[in-house]
């Protein structure tokens, strides 16, 4: 078996912090770069929602083609008048509380460092990129801290998606069923997915606890926390389903008010 | 009769058997060469395929048939020593238990450890790890607990994973805030979160560690980019189960207000967090 010459002169181990980049195979690309583009038009399309469209939006829930179907970007509805500014929508008082729920979610921030931070793209990749490193050890990134008060408050606007899923079972006193019905529900059953398999969550039932033999209701806590735990296993999933589902719902709802088709449905 | 031609009429290595099957495949290595201070290469070796053969082996094979001055350390072969580890087509692997037959087609390229100094080839010094580990206390029960101690399960049975750790560092190795931007001195890093972690969970430790994790370990460096986990052969779920455990009950005790206000009420001075010793 032959040995053959050297292949590549390569500037010696670059050492730490060097910036030689490993050749790889897999794309490693391709997983940043997706998320970039979906999270991306994410935010785009909500800001869009919540600034452009609100005031039409809320005013049109009372048309007929809008059905008993209220767009998770409104609810609950807060801070409308049937005149006031289009800026003056329920959703740009309401949203901030997800977004930032999200934004401080220890899913969301390797998704984001990764893709649009660089910090870094991929594993083993390098950083692309050359500055001072402070992760979150410095404004903004140590805000991060506060994530699970924007838990306490996401848990609150998830109550009144459940309170309108629940309404848009009824419709002129009749009971209904229609296909946005069911987009409702799966997206709020979605929501709530994610919010309970927050690793703060997780933490506040009983990971915090370092023996939960001499804890108070400490053999539930630790039933409580190997459920949650179970659950926390699948937050990315939770994360991107639900962040899709509120999107197609809310596209859903538009697409009803502007007659591009008339919902499916039952009533009885 | 070349070596080309019969691989294996020159190779005493246990670790070729021709029992286990020539898979008539020639693999491909470049393996990197070189000392600190040169200018390193990457070497080009062909070496015979075996079934179910890992990389570890086709390196083994150069050392006692191709070239025998490669360096490269290694112990168990049976990835629980850790010594091993080093990075395979850019992704930091053991090299014994990366099967040759799971990469892509193409040279496998096969480098050192890029986080810490270079020794030789493919061993580098992995000793300042060891210097982090001096500057955790280590576990502290209480003087007064007598044993035999009685410990329920579901009080331990967390921190079976943490104690799975073999060592490898390749989770040391890939985290950005070592290899990249060389935070070394501020910050542990993932194998040592999990060190704190499973003390700090330990039922039985009276010592609390996490303003020195915060502070000298630099637990704000991690940015939850979940490399060391993905990385890790242990399948440790090193930021789920230790760093953001970690994370979290810093943020009891430093950015929560409504337990700041419990533990004033309570007459707890000391900060500590609830379920802490």
């Amino acid at each position: 078996m032959a040995q053959l010459s050297p292949t590549a002169e390569v500037p010696g181990h670059a050492g730490v912090g060097g910036g030689v980049h490993r050749r790889r195979e897999a794309p490693w690309w391709l997983l940043p770069l997706t998320v970039f583009l979906f999270l991306g038009a994410f935010i785009v399309y909500s800001f869009w929602t919540a600034m452009f469209q609100g005031f039409k939006a809320d005013c049109a829930l009372a048309a007929y083609h809008c059905g008993p179907y209220l767009s998770p970007f409104y609810s609950p509805q807060v801070g409308d008048t049937p005149l006031g500014h289009p800026f003056n929508s329920s959703a740009m008082w309401i949203l901030p509380i997800p977004l930032l729920f999200r934004a401080t979610c220890y899913y969301y921030r390797k998704a984001y460092y990764r893709s649009f931070f660089w910090d870094p793209p991929a594993c083993a990749v390098g950083e692309l990129r050359r500055r001072e490193y402070h992760g979150e050890t410095r404004f903004p990134g140590i805000l991060n801290n506060l994530h699970r008060y924007f838990m306490y408050a996401a848990t609150v606007v998830l109550v009144f998606l459940w309170i309108d899923a629940v309404e848009a079972f009824t419709y002129n006193g009749q009971w209904y069923l229609g296909l946005g019905t069911l987009l409702m529900v799966v997206n709020v059953i979605l929501l709530t997915g994610y919010t309970f398999s927050c690793h703060s969550v997780r933490h506040l039932v009983g990971g915090g606890l370092n023996c939960f033999s001499k804890a108070r209701l400490g053999a539930g806590r630790f039933r409580l926390w190997h459920w949650f735990s179970s659950l926390n296993e699948h937050h990315p999933s939770y994360a991107w389903l639900s962040l899709s589902s509120v999107a197609l719902v809310d596209i859903y709802i538009r697409l009803l008010q502007h007659g591009v088709f008339i919902d499916p449905h039952i009533t009885f | 009769m070349t070596e080309m031609e019969n691989p294996t009429a020159t190779s005493t290595s246990d670790d070729l058997d021709p029992a286990q099957g020539l898979t008539g495949e020639t693999l491909t290595l470049h393996v990197f060469k070189g000392e600190p201070g040169e200018t390193g290469t990457e070497q080009a070796y062909e070496v015979p395929g075996v079934t179910g053969m890992v990389v570890l082996d086709a390196i083994h094979y150069i050392q006692r048939n191709l070239d025998t001055d490669l360096a490269c350390r290694w112990n168990c072969k049976a990835a629980k020593c850790g010594s091993c580890s080093a990075e395979i087509n850019g992704k930091p692997a053991l090299l014994c238990k990366t099967r040759v037959d799971e990469l892509p087609a193409g040279p496998i390229t096969v480098r050192p450890l890029k986080a810490f100094p270079l020794v030789k080839d493919l061993v580098t010094d992995v000793s300042r790890n060891f210097e982090v580990n001096k500057e955790i206390p280590p576990f502290t029960p209480a003087k007064d607990d007598g044993k035999p101690w009685r410990v329920a399960q579901r009080d331990i049975s967390r921190l079976r994973e943490h104690r799975m750790c073999i060592e490898c560092f390749l989770c040391q190795d890939v985290c950005h805030v070592l290899r990249d931007h060389d935070h070394s001195k501020r910050f542990y890093g993932p194998r040592f979160m999990v060190r704190v972690a499973s003390l700090e969970m330990h039922p039985k430790d009276t010592l609390d560690r996490i303003d020195l994790t915060r502070k000298a370990g630099g637990m704000g460096y991690c940015n939850i980019t979940k490399c060391c986990t993905e990385v890790c052969p242990e399948h440790i779920h090193i930021t789920d189960n230790a760093i953001i455990p970690l994370k979290e009950r810093y943020a009891d005790r430093h950015w929560d207000p409504l337990r700041w206000v419990g533990r004033k009420l309570k007459g707890d001075g000391s900060k500590q967090a609830e379920g802490s010793k």
